[in-house]
């Protein structure tokens, strides 16, 4: 099988405008979650992770002038996919690339105004402007898939690059936190009304956050800037059993782990870390521990980085996947901010701190609404 | 090589499954004919009613293909995989649950914010765990879903595909689901770009 390469990466956040800087904050324990008023939204003080009123206009205007009426949404996306191109040779100008978007919920502000006859409100609207404006011939792919569209858009990109009908995948991931966003959840009673504590006895919810990222492969290494990772495998899974709540035994995202590392011809012995989805809610974290269990992944350490962004839906799984590749080139797992006691029926060993140790293998998972799961393997080296 | 061994078309009020019309209701409005067809077919789902539009298009367009010509035991669970797209993703939900956020905002609405939903229903109703995605173009990308689903079972990652397009948004709708399978039962039908163009262009004809 064709060899799949990452050969440049980027998170745009509040965090941070690049992998590098969201790293760093992410090691120091950083958090973009804090608390947000707005009366227009609700008359309670939620928790959220967002950008600040003119942070993303102006570094808009500085990175990439302001002469085409972009939405926040779509200057989140070409912020990202601008800095990510910069560290490498691959250009979207090329035949030879494909451009892929994952969001849940796109322009979804644009609703507001009341005109569903909005053309932007579709989600081709913000991935044809997006492709049109780095000049990209093909037609661009957009994947909304819940909060695993963005492992499921890597693993097309991944098959794309496979079948030889392309050569380069961009690949973007982004949403925003919207009233829209926010209220159903709150409806869900899904929100934590404080920093979100993935794993931990005392969590209660999620927090929301809003961000994009962007990983462009390859099956050409030498287009990489910094030492190249390889997607080997991944594979998604569908629980059955309900469209809002996760399965009760994590067999499905089991299944899906499985899966993922027969595909990359590795046992759950040879995972170094986990990225897992890790929300905070009671149910999530619950799932995914019982998953891990069946899986044999039990003592393999892991993070969930939905404290540091929150959850960014569509975003979360590209956000999360550029920080573990990130990792195993730093050899460093992140810390998961939030977590002090376990709070799972099942003996996952989360870390609480940074752990220092060389990295080879890294294992990422999702898990979100309509029962699906997905789960992906990277790997360092040739 | 792969085969279509199932199909169904919903559009204009009508149902046809595999070049048969199992109901049509001429000039009922969109939720009025979902509903009636549902009962009209004595599908028997009382969730069905919980659903959302797109939910319940891409549900009863399911239960047309799968319900003779599918043996799900042939199949683990996890090897059948459902791979769908459309251009409105979940907007003609969404503009339903914008309305509702000014009163009390409902989570059985908002769950269907999400165009994937539909395949978690599907899922749930055939027993289905294997490989979803959603994919939403600008417009049904026939050879794009074609050579992906042809990927999906050649890379073995599915045993079993059911693909196709679900899209409704105000009083526009259409479903156009297949089954496709590695064998071979009589009335098969190749599964390639030209096939599911021709069965696409010969569904329209008929109605």
């Amino acid at each position: 099988m064709t060899a799949v390469y990452i050969v440049s990466d980027n998170v745009v956040s509040p965090l941070g405008w690049n992998t590098r800087d969201n790293f760093a904050a992410l090691l120091q324990g950083r958090s973009g979650v804090r608390q947000h008023d707005r009366a227009d939204w609700t008359d309670a003080p939620f928790q959220a992770s967002m950008f600040d009123n003119q942070a993303l206009p102006e570094r808009f205007a500085t990175e990439v002038g302001d002469d085409v009426p972009w939405t926040r949404f779509e200057k989140m996306v070409v912020l990202s996919v601008t800095a990510a191109l910069r560290h490498s040779s691959v250009r979207l100008s090329d035949p030879d690339t494909v451009f892929i978007l994952s969001t849940t919920k796109g322009n979804i502000v644009l609703l507001e105004a009341g005109d569903s006859s909005e053309p932007g409100l579709l989600l081709s609207s913000p991935a044809r402007k997006v492709a049109a404006f780095f000049k990209n011939p093909n037609t661009p792919l957009v994947v909304s898939h819940a909060c695993v569209s963005g492992v499921a858009s890597i693993l097309l990109a991944k098959r794309l690059l496979e079948t030889g009908r392309y050569r380069h995948a961009v690949v973007a991931g982004a949403d925003e936190v919207s009233r829209f966003v926010w209220s159903g959840f709150q409806s869900f009673q899904a929100l934590s009304d404080e920093p979100c504590r993935p794993f931990d006895s005392r969590r209660k919810g999620l927090n929301l956050g809003e961000g994009c990222a962007t990983m462009i492969l390859s099956v050409e290494p030498e287009h990489a800037t910094s030492e190249p990772v390889r997607v080997l495998g991944g594979a998604l899974s569908n629980d059955a059993n309900h469209i809002s709540g996760p399965s009760r035994t994590g067999a499905e995202l089991s299944e899906a782990i499985n899966r993922a590392l027969d595909q990359s011809d590795l046992r759950a012995a040879d995972v170094d870390f986990i990225s897992a989805h890790g929300t905070a809610t009671l149910y999530n974290d619950e799932m995914e521990a019982k998953a891990f269990d069946l899986a044999g992944l039990g003592a393999v350490p892991l993070n969930s980085l939905k404290g540091n962004f929150g959850h960014t839906l569509g975003a979360a799984g590209l956000i999360e996947s550029v920080l573990s590749i990130q990792s195993l080139r730093e050899n460093t797992v992140l810390p998961t901010r939030g977590f002090e006691t376990l709070g799972v029926s099942r003996p996952v060993k989360v870390c609480a701190e940074a752990v220092y140790k060389p990295l080879q293998i890294c294992l990422k998972t999702a898990s979100g609404f309509g029962g699906c799961n997905g789960a992906v393997v990277f790997g360092k080296g040739g | 090589m792969p085969y279509i061994n199932s199909w169904c078309r919903i559009r204009r009020n009508i149902i046809v499954a595999n070049g048969q019309t199992v109901w049509e209701e001429p000039g009922a409005d969109v939720s009025v004919f979902l509903t009636n067809a549902y009962r009209r077919l004595d599908i028997g789902y009382p969730k069905f009613y919980k659903m959302d539009r797109l939910s319940q298009l891409g549900f009863l367009a399911a239960e047309m293909l799968l319900h003779d010509r599918f043996d799900k035991q042939e199949y683990p669970a996890e090897a059948v995989a459902v791979v769908l797209a459309n251009a409105h993703s979940s907007l003609d939900t969404d503009v339903r649950y914008q309305q509702s956020m000014s009163a009390i905002p409902s989570p059985a609405l908002f769950v269907y914010t999400l165009p994937n939903i539909v395949i978690g229903e599907i899922c749930i109703r055939h027993q289905l765990k294997g490989e979803n995605t959603f994919f939403v173009f600008e417009q049904y990308d026939i050879p794009f879903l074609n050579d992906y689903i042809n990927q999906l079972l050649e890379q073995n990652n599915a045993q079993a595909v059911i693909g196709g397009w679900v899209d409704i948004f105000q009083d526009q709708y259409e479903a156009f689901l297949y089954l496709v399978e590695k064998k071979q039962i009589p009335g098969s039908i190749i599964h390639n770009q030209q096939t599911i163009s021709d069965l696409y262009g010969i569904v329209d004809a008929g109605s």
